[in-house]
């Protein structure tokens, strides 16, 4: 009996121990095939963003340039940064960047609009939403070009229509140093229209029907109703849609370098095109560093700001 | 009565393309005409065409050189970003989460304030001025990882679960179990990672310097640059470099739309 009961103990270690090591086994292969299916991404990312961000960092406070060679650098702690802030061009770009972020905003408020307009009486949606998603897809090198001739400040269509229409000095837009940056915002909200509205309708479908329809049995007038339901509600779509649009407009760089290279006179330079510019033409490596330090300071500190400031208006 | 509202304002919306491929057909004495001629008088479309295809700065190469490098880029990006989702969202292994988390914040940095230590990088790796370099660059994607990890996450674990213990390793069940399941996301990230990557002008001007290895939108930009007083050439080199990306948008508009508005949505 003794020997019975010991000899099924006996198995019952046997049998969980092999168990055991079949659940170890496999935790360990999981494992193994975890890293093997993460590698080509982990290492890409090390490669060409991670250590770039540390060599970055690094190069910040030296004052190498491409031309003195690899080993001509010197350490000059925060010469760099005291520079920058006293370079008038960088705070002219940090100046233009900040009237850019306006671009959101008025961006929203448009396509917002938009689409509650197609979202409720409108035929042929998805053919709208083609529409309007077109120049989001648009090849920007080619859209700059086409708005260099629009905006051409003597034979372009825009100021020929203008000048037709009677107004006699009509803006010289891209050539002109205070209406370069509202035609470059004019563009961009253009570009990105598309892609916030056909977000903004996708969170208009989550709305439901029967708040609207008992606002209606309570005589509400479709404005209250916007006002009350519709911004309330899709103020999650509205904060996504603020935070990536205020980070990516410190990334313009495309329409501006072919629309305008930054002029006249710096109207247009945004610090990602002085950094490009500084880097890559005057090969001021050290320095060009300094700026994108800055700027991705200021990224952060905005993604920051705003992930405190949501609690006050969005509703989830 | 909106719908034509609205229709009357996506017509001003799409004004600029109209005249852009209206710009294309006519002679140059008459793109700039006033009131516009927006059907062309005497049509010039053949000439203009072949002469920014086939004339000294040929779109044909440029063609050749984009469809290469976003055609592999896609096809690289779409194969990594779906392993590394798949291990995220269904592999358990030590240290995940953590990696996970360094993944995605890398999605914060601007892509411009690294520019120049990727190109010190490339020129001592010998990347620089090559089309491997160039798809390298868009081909780690956090955004696709991001993504599709979402949707990998909705497979059902038990599938998997039994797929396991029936003795299937985890490649098994990543190609014949969890991919089909995810093939309309592989599709939509495939073709947003294609626009992308067509559209991309900033790391070839960087990062290429031959010009026989030009991409369209490096290529287009040099055109407009060399023709930039003959407006009916570079209209017709804008209409060039747009037309394969409304073909892509138009065949998987339905995807494109709904990855986005998934995307935008879900975060």
């Amino acid at each position: 009996m003794k020997n019975e009961v010991g000899l099924q103990v006996e198995e019952n270690i046997k049998l969980s121990s092999a168990k055991e090591r079949k659940v170890r086994f496999k935790g360990w292969q999981d494992t193994l095939a975890g890293y093997i299916f993460v590698a080509p991404m982990l290492i890409g990312v090390t490669v060409l963003t991670i250590f770039p961000i540390l060599a970055s960092i690094f190069l910040s406070f030296t004052d190498w340039n491409f031309i003195t060679g690899l080993k001509g650098f010197n350490f000059i702690g925060l010469d760099n940064f005291k520079n920058l802030f006293k370079d008038s061009i960088f705070l002219k770009s940090l100046t233009n960047n900040i009237i850019v972020l306006l671009v959101v905003p008025i961006g929203l408020f448009i396509s917002l609009i938009l689409a509650v307009i197609i979202n409720k009486n409108v035929y042929f949606k998805d053919f709208f939403k083609v529409i309007y998603f077109m120049p989001y897809i648009s090849s920007v090198v080619a859209v700059a070009i086409v708005f260099q001739v629009l905006f051409h400040p003597t034979l372009g269509p825009i100021n020929q229509l203008l000048m037709s229409m009677g107004i006699e000095d009509p803006p010289k837009w891209i050539a002109d140093t205070s209406f370069a940056l509202p035609s470059v915002m004019i563009i961009l909200i253009w570009t990105h229209i598309g892609f916030q509205l056909i977000i903004y309708l996708a969170g208009l479908q989550n709305i439901p029907k029967e708040l609207y329809e008992a606002a209606e049995m309570d005589g509400a007038t479709s404005w209250y109703m916007f006002r009350k339901i519709t911004v309330p509600l899709v103020s999650p779509t509205t904060f996504l849609l603020l935070v990536t649009g205020l980070i990516s407009s410190f990334k313009v760089f495309d329409l501006i370098l072919v629309l305008t290279n930054g002029g006249p006179a710096h109207s247009t330079t945004l610090p990602v095109v002085y950094l490009y510019q500084q880097a890559f033409v005057e090969l001021k490596t050290g320095y060009a560093s300094t700026i994108a330090l800055v700027l991705f300071v200021l990224i952060l500190l905005i993604t920051v700001l705003q992930w405190f400031g949501q609690k006050k208006w969005v509703n989830y | 009565m909106t719908t034509i509202i609205m229709a009357v304002l996506g017509l001003i919306f799409l004004l600029p393309f109209i005249w852009m491929l209206s710009a294309s057909f006519k002679l140059e004495k008459d793109v700039l005409t006033f009131p516009i001629e927006w059907i062309p008088t005497s049509w010039n479309a053949v000439e203009n065409y072949s002469k920014v295809w086939f004339g000294d700065k040929s779109f044909l190469l440029y063609y050749w050189n984009s469809f290469k490098v976003t055609i592999l880029t896609t096809l690289t990006s779409v194969i990594v970003s779906s392993l590394a989702a798949y291990a995220f969202a269904k592999v358990k292994f030590k240290g995940r989460e953590f990696i996970f988390l360094i993944v995605l914040a890398t999605y914060m940095i601007p892509p411009q304030s690294i520019l120049v230590p990727q190109f010190l990088l490339y020129k001592s790796m010998g990347l620089f001025d090559s089309h491997l370099g160039l798809i390298l660059l868009n081909s780690f994607s956090v955004f696709g990882t991001f993504m599709l990890r979402q949707f990998f996450l909705s497979i059902n674990d038990e599938i998997i679960e039994s797929a396991r213990i029936d003795g299937a390793g985890h490649f098994r069940v990543f190609f014949h179990i969890a991919l089909p399941l995810v093939q309309p996301a592989i599709a939509t990230y495939a073709i947003l990672r294609f626009i992308w990557t067509w559209n991309d002008y900033q790391y070839p001007l960087i990062f290429l310097r031959s010009e026989s290895l030009f991409t369209l939108q490096l290529g287009i930009a040099q055109f407009a640059d060399a023709h930039g007083t003959i407006y009916s050439l570079m209209m017709t080199g804008a209409v060039s470099a747009i037309i394969p990306l409304l073909i892509v948008f138009i065949i998987g508009q339905k995807q494109v739309i709904e990855g986005i508005s998934l995307g935008g949505v879900k975060g």
